[in-house]
């Protein structure tokens, strides 16, 4: 039963590659972040400091977890599950190399939408059963920026999708053999990538968990193990949005060299880290925008410019024929 | 057929769609255990001691004052209207977009098509923006 066993590597190695790229994140980004800010970050655990990720995960795993008696306790408790499965799920449509997806669904675009419109969902419900200001505060400001970035994020890819004519990803990897879509798409790529940032709520955009504002934001009254998933659920996120990157905008798997399925799965994960060190050098570089500011730059500059994109897609595909 | 038999299928065929639909409710089972061992793993080994601090709300140390489940600046559901509008016009254009490089000869005409429609949907965006309703204050 080859075909069978090869299925099944499949999904365990999709289930298994975020979660892992996730973990190792946690310690990444410390690394790199003092890296960019020339301090040494945690070196103490194992070498380099790589086992830091196992000694965080002890520690959370036996940290009280404490559901708020105040709390809306089914929601509380039920809030982290949303994001995870949520984040989890898009992995399943991302096509890594010719052949190696979960489902290579005609519709894989789509379903990326709809599932980083349902995380929205997570955090709406975690602020407001904590019932706790601070949480609320938090919740009610990422439900507006979530929103607002996400008309235009859909808008960003239809580009893509007028080039490549479909919503299938692993066609629109095969569509970008030639041409990676970052050159003619590059505007696209950029108001994704930016809607990407504030969709994983980060720096500049991490409004919602301002730390010196609102405490935590939304996760504030969340400890030990549901914070943990909050936490790792903004890492699989940003791995899912380098690799969504990846397969939309850098040519997915192609790449020099040989054409096997190993050094494909090699193209994919060297460009999807390669776009995750973009991230974190951008949580290292820049400041958090005021609140305004951010709901004016979404609406007046990139809903517009989009827009424009789709549009001048749209005339140069009629004219070049 | 089984669901082994289907899996099986898989590769010799075209993937049919209860292929795909398995793949991805066996994925949402996996995201579903891993939520719930995690959480079973922690309720085993994590202390429980619970004090009157403790659950008090969080407002940096001080006793909390009034309600948490406030009223709600008017701003953020002006900013959902907004979203409700625009997001279900954008949904129009996904069709669009994918059928529009396939339908020979007519490309000109959906192009002109798609153009008066952004030009609603962009009159619509003016309009909000001289009423001032993309401004917070």
């Amino acid at each position: 039963m080859p075909e069978l066993l090869r299925y099944l590597l499949v999904i365990l190695g999709v289930v298994l590659a975020p979660l892992t790229i996730a973990a190792g994140l946690t310690w990444g980004e410390r690394r790199l972040l003092a890296l960019f800010q020339d301090r040494y970050g945690p070196n103490r655990v194992g070498p380099a400091g790589v086992l830091q990720v196992l000694a965080d995960m002890i520690k959370i795993l036996t940290k009280e977890d404490w559901v708020p008696p105040f709390a809306d306790r089914p929601v509380f408790v039920l809030a982290p599950a949303i994001i995870i499965i949520a984040t989890y799920l898009s992995f399943a449509v991302i096509v890594f190399a010719p052949g190696i997806a979960v489902a290579e669904l005609n519709i894989g675009l789509l379903f990326f939408l709809a599932m980083s419109s349902l995380s929205v969902y997570s955090v709406a419900l975690a602020g407001w059963a904590s019932n706790s200001k601070y949480a609320l505060l938090g919740s009610l400001r990422s439900i507006g920026q979530m929103l607002s970035y996400e008309v235009f994020m859909g808008l960003s890819l239809m580009g893509v999708v007028v080039m490549a004519g479909t919503f299938d990803l692993g066609a629109i990897v095969r569509a970008q053999a030639g041409l990676w879509y970052i050159v003619p798409q590059f505007i696209g790529f950029f108001i994704f990538f930016i809607a990407g940032l504030a969709e994983t709520r980060r720096i500049p955009f991490d409004l919602p968990e301002a730390e010196s504002e609102l405490v935590a934001g939304f996760h504030t009254e969340y400890s030990g193990m549901k914070f943990a998933m909050f936490f790792l659920g903004e890492y699989v996120a940003i791995t899912l949005f380098a690799a969504m990157l990846t397969v939309l905008f850098l040519g997915g798997w192609h790449g020099p060299g040989s054409q096997s399925t190993l050094v494909a799965l090699g193209w994919f994960l060297l460009k999807t880290l390669a776009l995750i060190a973009v991230f974190i050098l951008i949580r290292a570089s820049l400041p958090r925008l005021r609140y305004d500011q951010l709901m004016e730059f979404g609406w007046k500059v990139m809903l517009p410019l989009s827009l424009v994109n789709l549009l001048v897609t749209g005339a140069v595909v009629l004219w070049r024929g | 057929m089984t669901l082994v038999d289907t899996v099986i299928s898989r590769g010799n065929i075209e993937s049919t769609m209860t292929n795909q639909a398995i793949s991805i409710a066996v994925f949402f089972g996996l995201g579903l255990l891993f939520w719930m061992v995690a959480l079973a793993a922690s309720h085993l080994v994590r202390p429980r001691r619970p004090s009157a601090a403790k659950e008090a709300t969080y407002e940096c140390g001080t006793v909390p004052v009034g309600r948490a489940w406030y009223q709600v600046h008017v701003r953020y559901y002006i900013y959902a209207l907004l979203f409700v509008l625009f997001d279900v016009e954008v949904a129009f254009l996904y069709p669009w977009a994918a059928i529009f490089r396939r339908l020979d000869g007519f490309t000109l005409f959906l192009l002109i098509d798609v153009l008066i429609f952004l030009l609603i949907l962009v009159f619509g965006l003016v309009y909000a923006w001289r009423k001032g309703a993309l401004e917070w204050e």
